[in-house]
């Protein structure tokens, strides 16, 4: 079965956010939004959740946190406990300050790297990965909004031609 | 306008009034004589049983270390005393050499060196472990050459035996008479110094906003010119304790290179005297503080006189000037941290001191910020501050914490890394005798804020801000707690009347001003550049 969408342009991001706005007010559903830059707020109009990526990095810098202690615990204090240069390497607590530039950047560097792997996850970005760009001037100088076409096409038309769209296409998608 | 609460005004007067009790009960107190510190002595040593013995009876200090050191007998606790017996042999070695050679020293050089009953305990551990080593180790700090190693050895050991002496038990009881007597001082030095440097830090970060011309801020100018309204009495009376320390005023001793027999058997503070001098520290004192009160009585004299101005010509003038304060803020203030911090311990130096004292009032300057807004908004005085202007500032309060932890361990790091003797008896006299406070906070000033204020909703969160204020401000009066006090009342150190006082009758005397200041202009700027701009922030 196949499913009819419209491709609505517009070439101004005020226009586009009041577009949003009218959008949202008589109940159509926004399939996706392309945009050739950041629109501030975009996110707020189109009823988006946050994102919670950066509570996943809190939990990265704990686990990189985790991963220093015990790494330098074990390797340091139980396993070879040796005296370099009069260090006290009796207990992890007494030498603690010699770690704290690792533990550190430990924490930094778990917390940075797999949160960018989880946004590039969560995104579905990777090398040789297909472009899905609906029109080629969304990364240049026009606004995209994609709504989901059910019922009465026609009048779904005329509703968008109202929001200052320079250009309606009305597309099958399979 | 702003009208000044009669119940704050009230609240205020009240906790100056308690403060001046307190402070009087120190002063009180305080010990006069060498028997009234005998009598406190005994009375710590019914209640603890410690050290006070020890100096009478050499034998008894090698039982009494025993029992002390016994349950700590553990490879963890060794290294320790390892570490720190190393360090005060050493100085008890210098300290003895100095008196056998010369007359005897009454008023001990370093203030920060333990009492001598805690050197006996610890000496005799470093004895059994040690052995003669270090003592020819110390001999190369040594300033009294002109014996070889071994006969400083010897000296320093019949120095032990003599610790029963009556001579010495009477140097101790002076040195802890001075600790004593220097107790109430230090508890209104610091109470003093901490709540002027609250006004300069925000002084300071109101030249900042207006160097750097944010466009958030403008809206809380006003709240900033009424705290720094406290700087000059904070600086008034801050200069009259430093004249009361200067001229030995009620036993003031709180620097001790201004005490001359001190000076005359003390090479390193010899070495430093062309700096560490009364006059030339009075200049310097002066010229800071009059610095920083003009830049802010000109600023703002400015910013009233640009309300009803009719270009932006005064804007410019305040743009400038506050460049300039700046720059000459960051000279006088790494100076003035040198004179006024660090030469209470005129032996020990640290290159970095400067920023992280900075550090430390800077973020207290941006949590009073925080607090005072959330004050008048409160009560409704601020119309346009939204939860926005809020969050920048507990942006700042959480960055600016973590930049005094950096700070802070950056220069504990260094130098417990190097473990050079001269520059570590400084944490390790604040390990030993400072330990909760120490590292309290740094739960304080570190892990709280770090913890509370990550989360971008609780930012924005009034009760959130001000309960990580609270904790914020409390610290960093630790924190200037910890610089003055181990070199100036050593282990005597307790937060009492004294201390409370102080702060309370500081705390009371800024909220006065401040908010008396605030009923002087309207809360809101008239004309500002970036007036239209900070009513709309949002973030």
């Amino acid at each position: 079965m196949s499913n009819k969408v419209l491709h609505v342009l517009y070439n101004d991001d005020d226009v586009l956010m009041d577009a949003v706005k009218k959008t949202r007010a008589a109940h159509h559903h926004i399939e996706e939004i392309y945009t050739p830059f950041p629109v501030h707020g975009l996110d707020k109009a189109m009823g988006l959740e946050p994102t919670r990526i950066a509570i996943t990095s809190f939990l990265y810098g704990l686990v990189g946190l985790s991963v220093a202690v015990t790494m330098m615990r074990f390797i340091m204090i139980i396993d070879w406990p040796q005296d370099i240069g009069g260090k006290p390497s009796f207990s992890y607590i007494q030498n603690m300050p010699a770690f704290v530039p690792v533990m550190f950047e430990m924490t930094v560097f778990f917390a940075a790297h797999l949160m960018v792997i989880t946004f590039y996850m969560r995104s579905k970005l990777w090398p040789f990965k297909k472009a899905e760009n609906p029109d080629v001037r969304t990364t240049d100088d026009h606004f995209l909004m994609e709504i989901a076409a059910h019922g009465d096409v026609d009048q779904l038309v005329s509703f968008f031609e109202n929001t200052g769209a320079v250009e309606i296409k009305v597309i099958e998608k399979h | 306008m702003y009208t000044f609460s009669s119940r704050l005004k009230t609240f205020a007067v009240i906790l100056m009034v308690l403060g001046i009790l307190g402070i009087g009960y120190s002063f009180f107190t305080a010990p006069k004589t060498i028997e009234d510190v005998e009598k406190i002595l005994k009375e710590q040593e019914d209640h603890h049983g410690g050290h006070g013995a020890a100096s009478h009876h050499p034998d008894a200090t090698a039982a009494t270390t025993q029992e002390v050191h016994a349950p700590e007998a553990n490879q963890k606790n060794a290294t320790d005393h390892v570490i720190h017996d190393n360090q005060d042999h050493a100085e008890n070695i210098e300290k003895h050499t100095t008196g056998s050679v010369d007359e005897p020293v009454t008023h001990n050089a370093d203030t920060t060196q333990n009492m001598a009953a805690d050197q006996d305990v610890h000496d005799n551990v470093a004895h059994t472990e040690m052995g003669q080593n270090h003592a020819a180790d110390a001999h190369g700090h040594d300033a009294h050459a002109g014996e070889t190693a071994e006969e400083h050895a010897a000296h320093a050991h019949e120095g032990h035996d003599a610790h029963a002496d009556h001579a010495a038990h009477q140097k101790h009881l002076e040195h802890v008479l001075h600790q004593l007597q220097n107790k109430p001082w230090a508890a209104v030095y610091v109470a003093c110094i901490f709540f002027m440097l609250i006004s300069l830090g925000v002084l300071a970060f109101y030249a900042i906003q207006y160097a750097a011309q944010a466009g958030w801020s403008p809206m809380l100018f006003r709240v900033m010119e009424g705290i720094t309204a406290y700087l000059l009495p904070g600086s008034i009376i801050f200069f009259v304790l430093l004249l009361c320390a200067c001229f030995h005023i009620g036993h003031n001793g709180l620097f001790v290179w201004m005490d001359k027999d001190v000076v005359a058997h003390d090479h390193l503070i010899q070495g430093k005297s062309g700096y560490l001098n009364i006059p030339f520290f009075l200049i310097r004192a002066v010229i800071f503080l009059a610095g920083w009160n003009l830049y802010r009585f000109l600023s703002r004299r400015n910013s009233i006189a640009n309300d009803d101005a009719n270009d932006d010509s005064l804007y410019k003038k305040t743009f400038k000037m506050s460049a300039a304060f700046l720059v000459f803020f960051i000279v006088t203030e790494s100076i003035m941290s040198w004179d006024w911090i660090m030469s209470v311990d005129p032996h020990w130096y640290s290159t970095l001191f400067g920023w992280y004292v900075f550090a430390s009032f800077f973020v207290s300057g941006i949590t009073t910020i925080a607090m005072i807004t959330i004050y008048l908004k409160s009560k409704g005085y601020l119309e346009y501050v939204n939860t926005s202007h809020l969050h920048d500032l507990a942006k700042f309060m959480f960055g600016i914490s973590i930049f005094w932890t950096y700070l802070w361990f950056s220069q504990f790091m260094l130098m417990w890394y190097a473990n050079i003797p001269e520059e570590v008896t400084y944490f390790v006299t604040r390990i030993e005798k400072y330990n909760l406070p120490f590292f309290g906070m740094l739960a304080m000033n570190f892990v709280f804020p770090v913890l509370i204020l990550l989360n971008t909703d609780f930012k924005r969160l009034t009760w959130i801000v001000v309960m990580a204020g609270i904790v914020i401000l409390c610290g960093h009066y630790i924190d200037f707690f910890n610089m003055i006090m181990p070199a100036t009342v050593g282990d005597q150190w307790f937060i009492g009347a004294g201390e409370i006082g102080a702060i309370l009758f500081f705390l009371g005397l800024f909220i006065f001003v401040v908010f008396t200041a605030l009923t002087k202009a309207p809360l809101m700027l008239k004309r500002n550049p970036y007036l239209e701009e900070s009513k709309h922030f949002h973030y």
